[in-house]
């Protein structure tokens, strides 16, 4: 008693017993909703994956403001700028310190196959924080003598055996743009989207590997605030100041500026949301596929529903409730095959996919309106329900 | 005598304006035997049930169907085809009308338009007072709530059990909470006889079982007026009698009247009056003499 008070509204589950009686059908159905959830997870997980991957390096700076040249398009083309900026930016109240890095493509030769490959070399005092995981500083020291690197124990397999060989206590030694170095310790960076290595190096080193390079030059410079500064505006006060030599981006815009390099000057963005695209016209397909052919069976049993005095909406909103449970059904299992195909992805590629939660409701999203708008379209076909045809 | 089932007095009140009573007596089983020992025994029961005595007197004020002068076709232009002339009918509360005559005569749809299935074209329906000529699509579905209707075919819904079918009647009775509506359901199926099938799919009942679920779920709304539209041509002879006499007595002892189109001559006597249709008019006919259908069944 206490029950139908509570909850008045209760009625048979008619959407749920229409799904559940045709067990065959459900299954069908929901495979499909599942199978362009996982494909929607799948490219959009590849896509925000790359993204993520080409600021592997610029999350982990220490810095609230980041010094770029205007000319730098992105991480694979950092153009250069007087590293006397950093020092006149040193004179605002605001800020606490700098790290002036230079940055740059060099051939490494890989100590095994003798093949070169390009690997992003990253040249800083050491000492200095570069990054924001402290344990690093202290690393860097064994920089400070000359020729000495950190390698990126992440970096892809083609550079060669570098982090087994180092833990089995070898000497490492090998060429950097025909320069002879050896590896001093590794670093756990990852490999990003520009670049498939990583090796730190001091800028004394650097720029002997670059002897072409003008010494008072950087390609990015690192600037941290103190305590309680407002980023944005001791942002503006420095480009005020600052000639329009050099471009001023906080921590977060730089990370976005680097994304969005990627996102529009390539066609990944374009391939994989296509790719994300077609598994929601796929599962459109489908669901509208079983939920039409479910009207159509049962067009009898709506009708006698309205002759019995059921109005129409209610009728819909028994269709509606069938998307409706079909996009919950379907979902589930495509989120947990999409955990697993992600886990299966960072192992493969060392990509930084994961399950997020704006992707997790974006696919939900999507799913959802897959499934309504089916729906919506398998309705019409109940306006063919006619009480009059049934007698 | 039959006798009406006391639950589905307490539990069903006859007239529609008394509150619907939530509580469902706890009788049930005596009543179950009952109903289904009356319906197994088709002879018996109909022996007693009368050839119309029992009817209440039709009073003009109690009429629960007037037609005047319903005129229909279909088609247009020079295809145009009447099949209803000048129809006139009169159902008082309570009586049992049964409509025969051959195929293609138009009885279907009178039925179709009494049951305001259909927008009436010209003459005037009355149902319950109200006029069906001239009314919207909402308020012939709110109309259709008070209309049983059996159809020729069971037409249960195939994904719902025999419970949740005649619920589905009973779900359209306002200010009734889920557990009443559902206690409503079981009295119905235990007043046709069905009180051990409740949870089975119309898939795994026979063809009897079926009408008779649907006429649970077409009392369960408590209708005023039942359509029947040849509810036995699916079913054979004995079984056809046995949903035939258990559809009338279970209307009647709701007041409810039934309008029943059939083509089946065994069950002619189960009418207070008998009407027939041809070429699109009606008239009144005899009812056939009780041994003749007592032979046939």
């Amino acid at each position: 008693m206490l029950l139908d008070h509570l909850w008045p509204k209760r009625r048979i589950p008619l959407a749920w017993l229409l799904l559940t009686r045709q067990p065959g059908r459900l299954l069908v159905a929901l495979a499909g909703i599942s199978f362009a959830g996982i494909l929607m997870f799948l490219q959009l997980g590849f896509r925000d994956g790359l993204f993520d991957a080409s600021v592997t390096l610029h999350k982990r700076f220490a810095a609230d403001l980041v010094l770029v040249s205007p000319r730098t398009m992105s991480s694979i083309a950092m153009a250069s700028f007087p590293r006397r900026r950093l020092v006149q930016v040193m004179a605002d109240p605001d800020v606490a310190g700098t790290t002036p890095v230079h940055w740059n493509f060099l051939l490494w030769r890989n100590p095994q196959t003798r093949s070169t490959r390009s690997i992003l070399a990253v040249g800083f005092e050491p000492g200095d924080p570069l990054f924001t995981d402290t344990g690093l500083v202290e690393r860097t020291r064994v920089l400070s003598q000359r020729g000495r690197v950190l390698f990126d124990s992440l970096s892809r397999p083609e550079f060669g055996p570098i982090a087994t060989w180092y833990q089995q206590g070898r000497t490492i030694e090998t060429e950097v743009a025909g320069k002879r170095v050896r590896v001093a310790g590794l670093v756990e960076l990852g490999p990003s989207f520009g670049a498939d290595g990583n090796l730190l190096t001091s800028s004394e080193t650097f720029l002997q590997l670059m002897p072409d390079l003008a010494p008072g030059s950087i390609e990015l410079g690192l600037i941290r605030l103190n305590p309680g500064a407002d980023p944005a505006t001791v942002a503006a006060r420095l480009r005020s100041h600052l000639p329009k030599d050099v471009a001023i981006y906080s921590k977060q815009g730089f990370v976005e500026f680097e994304k969005n390099y990627w996102r529009s000057s390539t066609a990944i963005g374009f391939i994989f949301t296509l790719g994300a695209g077609m598994g929601f016209v796929v599962g459109s397909v489908i669901v509208y596929q079983i939920l039409h052919s479910d009207v159509s069976d049962h067009l009898p049993e709506y009708a006698t529903l309205m002759a019995m005095g059921y109005p129409l909406p209610q009728l819909l909103g028994v269709v509606a409730r069938e998307g409706l449970l079909l996009a919950l059904l379907g979902y589930l299992p495509a989120w947990l095959a999409g955990q697993s195909l992600y886990a299966v992805i960072r192992n493969g590629t060392k990509l930084p996919v994961a399950m997020d939660n704006p992707r997790s409701l974006l696919v939900f999203g999507m799913i959802l309106s897959m499934c309504l708008g089916s729906a919506l379209m398998a309705m019409r076909k109940l306006g063919d329900a006619d009480p009059a045809e049934i007698f | 005598m039959p006798i009406p089932p006391r639950s589905s007095d307490a539990a069903f009140p006859v007239s529609s304006d008394l509150p619907p009573q939530v509580s469902v007596p706890d009788s049930g089983n005596g009543i179950v035997s009952r109903h289904r020992n009356g319906a197994l025994n088709p002879l018996e029961d109909s022996s007693a049930a009368g050839n119309g005595a029992k009817a209440p007197a039709p009073s003009p004020g109690q009429a629960s169907l007037v037609v005047h002068d319903l005129q229909h076709w279909f088609g247009s232009g020079a295809n145009t085809r009447q099949v209803l002339d000048r129809v006139s009918l009169t159902i008082h509360r309570g009586e049992v009308v049964l409509l025969t005559g051959p195929s293609g005569c138009g009885k279907t749809t009178f039925l179709t338009l009494v049951g305001a299935l259909r927008q009436v074209m010209a003459g005037s329906v009355q149902l319950f007072g109200q006029e069906l000529n001239g009314a919207g699509r909402r308020e012939r579905q709110l109309l259709r709530r008070q209309i049983g209707m059996i159809f020729q075919g069971h037409n249960l819904l195939r994904c719902l059990s025999a419970e949740q079918n005649v619920q589905m009647g009973a779900d359209l009775l306002p200010g009734l909470g889920y557990r009443a509506r559902r206690d409503c359901a079981r009295e119905w199926l235990r007043a046709v006889g069905l009180g051990d099938h409740l949870g089975k799919l119309p898939h795994d009942l026979s063809g009897g079982q079926k009408q008779r679920v649907a006429i649970a779920r077409a009392l369960a709304a408590q209708p005023q007026l039942l359509l029947a539209d040849e509810p036995t041509a699916a079913l054979d002879s004995r079984t056809g009698r046995e949903v035939v006499e258990l559809l009338r007595r279970l209307a009647r002892d709701q007041g409810c009247s039934v309008l029943m189109v059939t083509h089946d001559p065994r069950i002619l006597d189960v009418a207070d009056r008998l009407v027939e249709m041809e070429d699109g008019r009606l008239s009144e006919a005899s009812i056939p003499s009780r041994a003749l259908s007592g032979s046939v069944g």
